[in-house]
């Protein structure tokens, strides 16, 4: 017989993890006890969990509950243009704080209109509290009027989700949403609550526990695996430490730092884990994956020890997965240990919130070097830096007198500092700017990693700039994706919430063309949009941002790259939009191409790196 | 692919036994039979999964239900240290002429007529998968009007409960 799981006890209710900012005074001179409506019970409840700020829209379902939000001072509501951004900001204010985002909708297409956040939110681990209305408890199952199980709907899409039809009920259920989406490994939760729950009388009670017997809010890391772990990593030749979006969740750079600079291991950071580690850390090789350095993705494939950290071994990083990292024995550390050998077979498993684990591994390791003294990593370094050299990040000039993306988007990161935080939607600008900005600290980078939503930029820049009021925060983003959700921005002029926007804008769905250009035999089907050089420009993207409220500005040429930015830069009580227009020819290199080996990859069209120059095998 | 029969301890909550299926299925996983009911505890049900599927990714659907906030423990239950049984029920046509043949096999299997009538039977059978496929056997060459079929419920041998602890934790 074999026994899968212990239930945990239950826990006390705790702030979540990096919540810095406590529940406001408000919150504690709640009374406890008080008669109120479901809807009061609802915003209080809201509240009680420390929420700040949340974005949504009203409508019929959740109407009741807008009322007594009029009245909340603690809760900062900001009304969207559509539920899709209110998920995305929600998202985009998690990733830049820390802290649970918060977004509301109506019944049936307020709510599905939450569906691609949440399931993003899902992908990428993000603390998500998702709050929908629900037609009133008798009508559920009759196809009322905006009817829609979204319980149903976003089961396999949420870490939980619940539909409450008794007001008593609505208390607990907010505090075990807030409690389940920020504990153990991260993620969204929904709450469905029926009109008439919102609508009946009830006694609010804050609960003091929360009892979850079936919930694993997390194991402390084994110390056996862990110093397993760190004499492999003592005595390991070829040692990479494979960093993933979950040290950026876990808050543990610092530990990392630690690690890193301990095991002289090499550090790939991953396209959710972009920052967690500073690009200007000697032993940062950057990106992995599809379109990563050729040094990192080198270092994977000849590694003898990897050490995955936070990370799920995704697709877009191990290639063809039977061919990745095929000399490595593999650690994995991770907080979910349904992650562990997912994937990939995994040789020690460490099952553990990452600030625990750094914790253990840093000392344990120490001691092995006290033992037996520090691994001679220079063979491997020389190795590392030839690969660097020789291959590191570059782009070529258009052919076609238009400017480079890269340029665009490099100087972007040079001009506007180390501080500013970076939104991307997905595709070939999403690429570059992970490539081409270097990241200092963590949650300076926020994308839609595993989902890959178009769209979640311009959003999640919003959300972001709520929360790190601040800072300067960019949203960079391609034409196709700025048409998905650039309605948003209204919400930003009309709140003062002065986001910038760069429009990488090459007239067209970037990535897929570039797919077409080298598969499908430059056969261009559906990726031209029209909104570049010597085209209609339709829509004109100065004008639809002067129409929203917005500063528009366009720069074509490389030339005037830097007074735009700067121009930009200078202005901080509006939104502003650039339309950085940009050769359409231009394309994201490294590439892996999908479904093949990482030992195949082209550091530029139809140049392969000679692998095997210097090895010693 | 081989057979695996799980039993998933999991709060009495709406919706749990399609959180439970829908891992299963989202993975096109077949599952081979399913039995819900409630445990000597009135907050627990505990459901019976016989599924067909390999070792590894049994394994990552283990783990993925044991995320999931109201399921409380899995168990996966050797077929050889565990007791197995199925519920079957079988309509026969059979008129004063066949019936001695029916009743024989009946007997045979330790089976129960539970319901007769002019021109047919109605019998009842509990055994392990195997012997319920037997006893189907033996009456194929009557006149079987209607099968239904219980899922497969599974209780480990011996004096360990798997349920104690479980229980221990959701009282406290």
């Amino acid at each position: 017989m074999a026994q899968v799981k212990a239930p945990k006890p239950s826990a006390l209710m705790s702030p979540a993890p990096g919540s810095a900012r406590p529940p406001s005074t408000a919150t504690a001179s709640v009374s406890e006890g008080e008669r109120m409506s479901g809807a009061q019970s609802l915003i209080r409840s809201l509240e009680s969990a420390g929420a700040t700020d949340i974005f949504g829209l009203p409508g019929g379902a959740i109407l009741p509950a807008y009322d007594p939000l009029m009245d909340s001072t603690q809760l900062r509501h900001i009304l969207v243009r559509h539920e899709q951004g209110a998920g995305h900001a929600a998202q985009g204010y998690a990733h830049a704080t820390g802290r649970p985002g918060v977004c509301i909708a109506t019944s049936g297409p307020g709510a599905t209109n939450l569906v691609t956040p949440i399931a993003d939110a899902n992908m990428d681990s993000i603390p998500l509290v998702a709050i929908t209305g629900q037609v009133a408890a008798a009508s559920i199952g009759t196809d009322a009027f905006q009817e829609a199980d979204i319980v149903g709907i976003t089961q396999p899409i949420t870490k939980h989700n619940v539909l409450v039809t008794d007001p008593d009920d609505i208390p607990r259920a907010v505090a075990e949403a807030f409690y389940i989406a920020t504990h153990g490994r991260p993620g969204p939760v929904l709450v469905d609550v029926a009109k008439s729950a919102m609508q009946s009388q009830t006694t609010f009670h804050w609960p003091e526990r929360i009892e979850l017997p079936g919930f694993n809010a997390g194991a402390r890391p084994h110390a056996k695996t862990v110093q397993e772990a760190a004499r492999l990593l003592a005595t390991a030749r070829r040692p990479v430490l494979y960093v993933g979006g979950g040290v950026i969740r876990s808050g543990a750079s610092a530990g990392l730092r630690r690690l890193t600079d301990l095991s002289g291991a090499a550090a790939v950071t991953t396209l959710m884990a972009r920052g967690a580690l500073p690009d200007s850390h000697p032993q940062n090789l950057g990106m992995p994956g599809m379109h990563g350095t050729v040094a990192a993705v080198a270092a994977l494939q000849k590694a003898d020890l990897v050490v995955a950290l936070g990370a799920r071994f995704d697709d877009r990083v191990t290639g063809k997965l039977e061919s990745f990292a095929p000399h490595a024995t593999i650690v994995h550390a991770d907080i979910d240990p349904a992650e562990i050998g997912k994937n990939r077979a995994v040789d020690v498993p460490i099952v553990g919130d990452l600030k625990e684990v750094f914790a253990a591994l840093v000392p344990a390791l120490e001691a092995e070097h006290a033992r037996h003294g520090k691994p001679d990593l220079e063979a491997w370094w020389a190795q590392l830096d030839d690969w660097r050299t020789t291959y590191s990040l570059g782009y070529t000039p258009t052919d076609d007198g238009h400017g480079s993306p890269q340029y665009v988007i490099q100087r972007l990161g040079e001009i506007s500092g180390p501080d500013t935080i970076f939104t991307s939607g997905v595709g070939q600008h999403q690429m570059w700017a992970s490539q081409f900005i270097k990241y200092e600290r963590p949650n300076t980078w926020i994308n839609s990693g595993g989902l890959g939503t178009m769209g979640f930029s311009v959003p999640a820049a919003m959300g972001a700039k709520v929360g790190e009021p601040d800072r300067t925060v960019w949203s960079i983003d391609g034409d196709g994706c700025f048409q998905m959700t650039n309605q948003e921005l209204v919400t930003c002029a009309l709140n003062n919430i002065p986001i910038k926007v760069a429009i990488i804008n090459n007239s067209s769905l970037g990535m897929v063309r570039q797919w077409q250009t080298l598969f499908y035999n430059q056969r261009y089907s559906n990726t031209d949009l029209h909104t570049g050089h010597g085209t209609r420009r339709i829509p004109d993207f100065v004008k639809l941002s002067e129409a929203m409220g917005c500063v528009g500005l366009r720069c074509e040429t490389d030339a005037d790259v830097d007074a735009t930015i700067k121009r930009a830069m200078e202005i901080d009580d509006q939104p502003v939009v650039v339309d950085f227009t940009v050769s359409r020819d231009a394309m994201v290199w490294p590439m892996v191409a999908a479904g093949t080996s990482n030992d195949e990859i082209q550091y530029a069209r139809g140049i392969a790196p000679e692998w095997d120059r210097g090895e010693e095998e | 692919m081989t057979k695996h029969t799980l039993s998933v301890l999991v709060e009495n909550k709406p919706g749990v036994l399609a959180r439970v299926s829908g891992l299963f299925s989202r993975r096109a996983f077949n599952i081979h039979s399913l039995a819900v009911g409630q445990t000597e505890h009135p907050g627990i049900s505990r459901i019976t999964v016989v599924v067909d599927v390999d070792a590894l990714p049994l394994e990552q659907v283990t783990k993925q239900l044991n995320k999931l906030v109201h399921v409380l423990k899995i168990v996966e239950l050797d077929r050889d240290k565990s007791v197995q049984r199925d519920l079957l029920l079988i309509k026969v046509r059979a008129d004063v002429r066949q019936r001695a043949d029916v009743l024989q096999v009946v007997d045979l299997f330790r089976a129960h007529v539970v319901d007769v009538a002019a021109d047919s039977l109605v019998i009842e059978a509990v055994g392990s998968p195997d012997k319920l496929e037997a006893l189907l056997a033996a009456l194929q060459p009557h006149d079987i009007r209607e099968i239904v079929q219980s899922g497969t419920v599974a209780i480990g041998r011996g004096a360990k409960s798997i349920t104690e602890r479980a229980f221990e934790r959701v009282s406290a």
